[in-house]
C-alpha cells in the first residue's frame, strides 16, 4: 500500500500507542519512543516493520509513541494508520487476508 | 563477589569490613559498638532556642563543607521542609560537597536533584528515590553511588556509626521554643514522627523547623528539647494536601479486591491466624483491601487481632475503634483519619524507625509479627522482590519497610497484579533484588497463587485449606506468554546506587543504564 497523505491511529493512553504514517521516500523512516523501551524496544521495533512488510508499505515516515501496548494492539494500530492514510479504512477491509 | 541472592558485587565495595549479603539472620548474635553524638551543652539556662531563619541556625549548628544532613518524610511528597534548609546551606552559607542523608526522597525534592547535577549535593544515602533525584542519580550525576536502606536498615547504620548525621533537621508540626516536637496539634498535621526520634538521638546536632509554635512544654512530644540545638518558625511547612490523603479508600477495582480476597484466604488457613495475631499490610490497593476480607475471617472465627504495626491508615484505625485490634504501633501516618488517631484514640502509640524495624537492636516490632502482605514491582521465581527499580532500570522506588518485616515475620505475602501494562511483574530475574527470596513466603496474583518450596508447612496449609496454587514459574510463564519476554537490560560498568540489606551487607547494587534506541542496530 502506498501512504498518500498522513494519518494516524491510537491514542497516548497506557497499554495504548499512538501511530502516525506519513508519504515519504527513502523506505521506512521509523522514530519509536516507547515507556518499555529499554526491554521490549526491539520487539515493537520488529512487530511494526513487520506489520508495513505485510502491507506492502515501501516508504514512509513512522512515528510511534508507545505507552506498553501489547503486540495485537501495535499491529492493530499500525494497520488502521495505513489503511486510512490511503482511504481504505471505511468499507472493504481485508479481514483475514493482509489484515490479521 | 556473588552473594547470597546471586548478584555480582564489585570488590571495591567490600572495604572497611563491608560484607556481600549471606542469607538471613547472618548477624545474628554479633556484637556492635555504637556510636555516640558530639553535642554541645547547653548549660546556662536560657529563655528560648528560637532563632530568626534556617541560616542562623545552620551557623550556629556549625554547617560546613562536607556536612551530612538527615530529613525524615513524614509530610511525604508535601515536605518544603528539607529543600528550605538544603537550599539555605547552599545559597546563604556556601556549603558544598553536602551528603542528604534522608529516610526517603521524592518528587517534592527536586531542588536537590538540581544541587547534585551541580555537584554541591555529593552523596545521597536514603530509603525512597524517586522523582528527579532517582532520574539524576540513575544517570550518574552523583558523585558518590547513592546508598540505599530500609527503614531498619536506616537506624542500624546509624547506631553502628556508619551515617554520623552532623544537623538532623525535624519538620515538626508543632514544636514548643525549646524543641519539644509533635506531629500533632498544628497547621499541618502528619501523626507519627517516628523516622525522626533515631536521627534526634545520633545527630551532633538537631534543628526543629515548625509552623506551629506552641505553648512549653509541647508533650508529650516525639522528638525531644534534650536533643535539640535550635528552633526556626517558618511560614509553611509543606502542602497539606501532599502530606495526608483525605482518606485511603478501599479499592473497588474487582482485580484488586479478588486478590485481596485471595491473601485473606491464605492467611485464615494458616496457624499464625489465631486469637492475638499480629498484622501488617501496606497501602496499595489490594494490600489495603486485605483488611476487608480479614475481618470478615476474624468474625467468623470470633478472633481478635492483638496489634498491628506500620504505616498507618484509616482502615487500620477503624479496627482498632471497633475493638478488632487490641493495639495499634505506629511509624508513619498516610492519611487524615490515622493523622487525627495516634496518641488520641486509645492504644494507638506512637514507635521510632527503630523500634519498628531496626535488626541489630533487642526487640524491633517486625520480628514478632504474624503476618505482613506487601506489594512488589517485580518478583523473579527466585521470590526476590524489587521495590527500588522500574523494570527500564531507573531507580523510582523504595525498599522502605519491606525487606525488614518480610524478614522478621513468619509468613510474608506478596500481592501484586501478573502483568501491569506490558511488564511482566512475575519475572525470570528482577532488575534489583531488594527482599531477598529467603524472606518471602507467598505470592498472589490475579491468575493463581504460589508458595516459596522453602515453606512446605505452609503449601501442606493451603493444601488442607483447599486453595488451589502453582508454581512460580508457571505464573511466570503465563505473564510472558501475555506480554512478550523481556529483553534483558543493558548496562554500563558505573554504579549508581549501593542497596544495603537490612543488615549492612551488600544485596545488589544498580548500575547505569545503557538505554536502547531504535537507530543502534
Amino acid at each position: 500500500m502506498e501512504i498518500c497523505k498522513p494519518a494516524v491511529a491510537g491514542t497516548l493512553e497506557s497499554s495504548d500507542l499512538m501511530v502516525t504514517v506519513e508519504p515519504g521516500t527513502a523506505g521506512i523512516e521509523l522514530s519509536l519512543t516507547s515507556s518499555v523501551m529499554n526491554q521490549y524496544g526491539r520487539q515493537i521495533k520488529k512487530t511494526v516493520l513487520e506489520t508495513l512488510d505485510r502491507l506492502e508499505v515501501k516508504d514512509a515516515k513512522v512515528t510511534v509513541v508507545d505507552k506498553g501496548a501489547l503486540d495485537c494492539t501495535i499491529k492493530a494500530r499500525v494497520e488502521c494508520a495505513v489503511l486510512r492514510s490511503c482511504d481504505k479504512s471505511d468499507k472493504n477491509i481485508d479481514w483475514g487476508g493482509v489484515i490479521r | 563477589m556473588k552473594n547470597a541472592v546471586g548478584r555480582d558485587i564489585p570488590d571495591y565495595l567490600l572495604v572497611n569490613g563491608k560484607e556481600v549479603y549471606q542469607g538471613k539472620n547472618y548477624m545474628d548474635g554479633k556484637y556492635i559498638q555504637k556510636a555516640s553524638p558530639r553535642t554541645r551543652r547547653y548549660e546556662k539556662p536560657q529563655e528560648s532556642k528560637i532563632v530568626a531563619t534556617i541560616a542562623d541556625a545552620l551557623r550556629q549548628c556549625g554547617c560546613k563543607d562536607g556536612c551530612t544532613f538527615s530529613f525524615h518524610h513524614h509530610l511525604r511528597n508535601g515536605d518544603y521542609v528539607a529543600n528550605m534548609v538544603v537550599k539555605a546551606a547552599v545559597e546563604e552559607l556556601g556549603v558544598k560537597d553536602i551528603t542528604v542523608a534522608a529516610t526517603s526522597l521524592g518528587s517534592a525534592h527536586d531542588v536537590i536533584a538540581d544541587y547534585i547535577e551541580q555537584g554541591i549535593v555529593v552523596g545521597v544515602q536514603t530509603s525512597g528515590i524517586r522523582g528527579r533525584i532517582g532520574d539524576v542519580v540513575s544517570a550518574g550525576k552523583l558523585k558518590t553511588p547513592a546508598i540505599i536502606r530500609s527503614h531498619g536498615g536506616r537506624p542500624r547504620a546509624i547506631e553502628a556509626g556508619e551515617v554520623h548525621i552532623d544537623i538532623a533537621v525535624v519538620a515538626a508540626p508543632t514544636s514548643d521554643c525549646m524543641g519539644n516536637c509533635r506531629g500533632i496539634g498544628g497547621k499541618h498535621n502528619c501523626g507519627s514522627l517516628g523516622y525522626a526520634m533515631t536521627d534526634a538521638k545520633y545527630a551532633d546536632h538537631v534543628i526543629v523547623v515548625t509552623d506551629d509554635l506552641v505553648d512549653f512544654p509541647n508533650y508529650p512530644a516525639s522528638v525531644e528539647a534534650i536533643d535539640v540545638d535550635a528552633v526556626v518558625v517558618v511560614d509553611c511547612i509543606g502542602d497539606p494536601k501532599k502530606i495526608a490523603s483525605a482518606a485511603a479508600r478501599i479499592s473497588q477495582n474487582p482485580r484488586d479486591l479478588m486478590m485481596a480476597e485471595n491473601v485473606a484466604k491464605v492467611i485464615a488457613a494458616t496457624p499464625y491466624f489465631k486469637e492475638g495475631f499480629s498484622f501488617q499490610t501496606g497501602v496499595g490497593g489490594p494490600s489495603l483491601a486485605a483488611n476487608l476480607f480479614l475481618e470478615k475471617y476474624m468474625d467468623e472465627r470470633g478472633i481478635k487481632m492483638g496489634w498491628a504495626i506500620g504505616g498507618i491508615c484509616g482502615p487500620m484505625v477503624e479496627l482498632l475503634k471497633k475493638g478488632k485490634v487490641g493495639k495499634v504501633i505506629d511509624v508513619q501516618d498516610f492519611d487524615l483519619e490515622s493523622v487525627n488517631s495516634i496518641n488520641q484514640t486509645p492504644n494507638h502509640f506512637e514507635m521510632s524507625a527503630s523500634q519498628y524495624a531496626n535488626p541489630a537492636n533487642k526487640g524491633a516490632f517486625v520480628n514478632k509479627l504474624d503476618f505482613v502482605v506487601l506489594a512488589a514491582l517485580e518478583i523473579d521465581t527466585g521470590f526476590n522482590v524489587n521495590v527500588l527499580t522500574g523494570s527500564d532500570g531507573i531507580l523510582r522506588g523504595a525498599p522502605g519497610g519491606h525487606p525488614d518485616t518480610a524478614a522478621g515475620s513468619k509468613c510474608c505475602i506478596i500481592v501484586t497484579p501478573l502483568t501491569r501494562g506490558r511488564m511482566a511483574t512475575v519475572c525470570e530475574h528482577v532488575v534489583t533484588v531488594t527482599t531477598p527470596g529467603d524472606c518471602v513466603d507467598v505470592l498472589v496474583t490475579d491468575y493463581g497463587v504460589a508458595v516459596n518450596p522453602l515453606r512446605p508447612d505452609l503449601i501442606e496449609c493451603l493444601d488442607k485449606a483447599g486453595i488451589p496454587h502453582v508454581t512460580i514459574e508457571e505464573l511466570k510463564e503465563k505473564a510472558y506468554s501475555l506480554v512478550g519476554r523481556p529483553d534483558d537490560l543493558e548496562w554500563e560498568d558505573k554504579v549508581v546506587a549501593v542497596l544495603e540489606a537490612r543488615d549492612g551487607t551488600i544485596l545488589d547494587v544498580v548500575r547505569k543504564i545503557k538505554p536502547y534506541t531504535v537507530d543502534q542496530e
